[in-house]
């Protein structure tokens, strides 16, 4: 039944239908609101800090959604044919849509519920937010999880990056109560549970990323970050991290 | 003061500078184009990027916008009045910022690949990174477009703009190397698409000329194969 509706009110139908944006803009308008009744899946990976994200946005927004965990070392048929391209989770599934990557799901999930929006509204404060939301995954994560896995001359520059990207994001959150402003918004989801992988990192390879001192106002941000119930129930913890990752090593 | 005073900072090789300059000219913003040498960087850039003191960035009445695809999205969304570049549905929307997201973190570094190898047989597999990423491209286009001339339709979009700011290097490459990375056998439909992509109205006037971009390209070539060299040793 769902599905009929999905095929009925598809924007390919409606384009060779109607003429006018008008018209065109109110019957899209009508289209979303079906295409929210498609069933919602997340195929993630509980520790990921990148899955995390999307099930914050779906519970900001209320949505409701089934949630299925996958063994990494042992990749699912339904994860191979909705990533076919990076094979990688989060993917987002509406209905039998996939959506990968997960700055482009939150935009998605952003753009598909309104209510309790992520974004602002206002265009330039739109594109600080993607590029620091960027920069969070570019910088941020990429040099810390270099610094986990190189040695010497090669782990000193990573540690270095990292560093100095944690220092920026700090700079950003000084005098705020979330990178959203005072309520939590798509920054903030996106920065998640960074601080607790960057100091899971720290004590499991032995390394120092994250002073506290000098990153005051991220450490502060963090502590308010996981206070939120939705974030609380399934923010990955620096203990999480290192029971898990100390198991795998004992493991071989 | 201009209520509406553009300005992009850029340089007229850069495929992501040209990103910013194809959306500008789709929504026939008027504007300012400030060419960087580079060597060395502007202090306007140097204040205006102080993140990455990368090109492009676009100023919009003094505010500074960066990242050549954020930039492509701030134009169509300040600019809302003009012809869409995105499009209005979020599904569709996500596809085309998958794949631009792919042309960035995958397929482009491997064309840096071709550029910067040293040897053939370096140069080689490079190209068939670069070829197979075209063939996902290909197998992309035929779903998005649904046999209209763009990945955007009947106008180019974002996907247009994102890939086909690429295209006079694709060309650049194909003529060193003697070989067609686009072609009739693996990509028909990417071929066409290039064609009418350089014959647009809001790119034609912007494209480098090849043989333009194939002499300073000698430029790049020689730093990426020092840059390859020394990450090697």
């Amino acid at each position: 039944m769902m599905h009929c509706f999905d095929m009925l009110y598809s924007p390919t139908l409606l384009e060779t239908q109607y003429q006018s944006n008008e018209l065109q803009r109110e019957t899209q308008r009508d289209a979303y609101e079906f295409r929210k009744l498609g069933e919602v899946k997340v195929l993630g990976a509980s520790l990921s800090i990148f899955c995390c994200r999307i099930e914050w946005a779906l519970k900001h927004k209320g949505i409701t959604y089934e949630y299925i965990e996958e063994d990494l070392r042992n990749k699912s048929t339904l994860l191979l044919k909705s990533n076919p391209v990076h094979k990688k989770i989060p993917v987002l599934l509406h209905g039998d849509k996939p959506v990968a990557e997960s700055l482009i799901i939150l935009e998605y999930i952003d753009e598909t519920w309104r209510e309790n929006p992520l974004m602002p509204d206002d265009p330039s404060e739109k594109a600080m937010v993607r590029f620091w939301a960027k920069y969070v995954d570019e910088k941020c994560v990429i040099s810390a999880w270099t610094a986990s896995r190189t040695k010497g001359h090669e782990q000193e520059k990573a540690i270095e990056s990292t560093q100095e990207s944690l220092k920026l994001l700090n700079k950003l959150i000084e005098g705020k109560t979330f990178f959203g402003g005072e309520t939590m918004g798509f920054l903030d989801l996106v920065v998640g549970s960074l601080p607790n992988w960057i100091k899971f990192i720290e004590e499991f390879v032995g390394i120092k990323l994250f002073d506290t001192k000098e990153l005051s106002f991220l450490h502060e941000w963090a502590q308010r970050f996981t206070e939120i119930p939705i974030i609380k129930e399934s923010i990955p913890m620096k203990e999480d991290l290192l029971n898990y990752f100390r198991a795998q090593q004992n493991a071989k | 003061m201009a209520k509406n005073d553009v300005k992009l900072i850029g340089a007229w090789p850069s495929p992501f500078v040209l990103r910013a300059r194809i959306a500008l000219n789709v929504k026939s913003v008027e504007y300012e184009f400030l060419q960087e040498t580079l060597e060395p960087k502007s202090e306007l850039l140097l204040r205006s990027n102080p993140v990455h003191k990368k090109i492009p960035v676009l100023l919009h009445n003094d505010k500074p916008i960066c990242e050549s695809l954020i930039i492509v999205e701030y134009i169509d969304e300040a600019w809302a009045s003009g012809p869409s570049i995105l499009p209005s549905d979020p599904y569709e929307r996500a596809i085309a910022r998958f794949w631009a997201a792919y042309v960035d973190e995958r397929w482009f570094p491997a064309m840096k690949g071709i550029l910067g190898a040293q040897d053939d047989a370096a140069r080689m597999a490079a190209v068939g990174q670069v070829t197979e990423g075209l063939v996902l491209l290909e197998e992309a286009f035929q779903k998005i477009s649904k046999g209209k001339s763009f990945f955007g339709g009947d106008h180019i979009g974002y996907l247009d703009i994102a890939f086909g700011g690429f295209l006079a290097w694709i060309r650049v490459t194909e003529g060193m190397g003697g070989i067609k990375l686009l072609n009739e056998t693996k990509t028909p439909g990417l071929l066409k698409w290039a064609e009418k992509f350089a014959a647009d109205p809001a790119v034609k006037d912007v494209l480098p000329e090849t043989q333009k971009l194939a002499e300073f390209s000698k430029i790049i070539i020689a730093k990426l194969r020092a840059a390859a060299a020394a990450k090697a040793k």
